[in-house]
């Protein structure tokens, strides 16, 4: 078994992105590898200026409920997404794209914010890559 | 032999954390890495990542709220 995590995200709700980032990151600080297969409403959020546009997975109520979470986020000092991405990328995570859900929405390669990914690819990437890695999740 | 300070008081999960596998990154062997932090889950993970990438604490003082961990890259 290697030393890895690797996590899909398929929701593009942004509590779950943080559940995501925070597994990765906490999986690369502790000494493993850890890779992102974002692929259908997750990919929404690999779009230029997209990554914190997510609605809260309960309770948004049409972002109102969003706008709490986030002010008591920021008052408990929680990093920002676009700070977690970029600790991520900085401490050798890697990031995957769902080819299939780019075809399926239209999203074109120069939509998404490219210097974060490292592979685009289908399910067979996604098995290669979880197939001996100690942890996998479904977000 | 150099010594790396990282300050992450007030910081919360999971930062403390991956601030402190940043410094570790950069720093050589030999060097001594130290965090500084408040996040009280961080006081316990800081050494359980480090025990499993197989690094040398050094010491842990804890001061009211404040807790500093020393690191041996």
């Amino acid at each position: 078994m290697s030393n890895k995590a690797v996590i899909i995200v398929h929701s593009g709700d942004m509590d779950k992105l943080y559940s995501a980032l925070i597994i990765a990151n906490g999986s690369l600080s502790m000494g493993m590898e850890a890779s992102l297969y974002f692929t259908f409403w997750g990919l929404e959020r690999l779009k230029k200026g997209g990554l914190e546009k997510g609605p809260l997975s309960k309770m948004n109520f049409l972002g109102l409920g969003k706008w709490m979470v986030k002010s008591r986020m920021k008052k408990a000092n929680v990093a920002p997404l676009e700070k977690m991405m970029t600790d991520f990328k900085e401490l050798g995570g890697k990031i995957i794209a769902c080819e299939m859900t780019m075809e399926i929405m239209g999203v074109k390669q120069e939509q998404l914010r490219t210097e974060w990914i490292d592979e685009y690819g289908a399910v067979g990437t996604y098995v290669h890559e979880a197939k001996n890695a100690e942890i996998t999740l479904f977000i | 032999m150099t010594t790396i300070e990282v300050d992450t008081r007030g910081e919360t999960c999971p930062v403390p954390l991956v601030e402190c596998r940043k410094a570790l990154r950069k720093a050589a062997p030999g060097d001594e890495v130290i965090v500084t932090g408040t996040h009280p889950a961080s006081k316990k993970e800081i050494p359980m990542a480090c025990e499993s990438m197989g690094l040398e604490i050094i010491g842990i003082d804890e001061e009211n709220d404040e807790w500093k961990i020393r690191i041996k890259r």
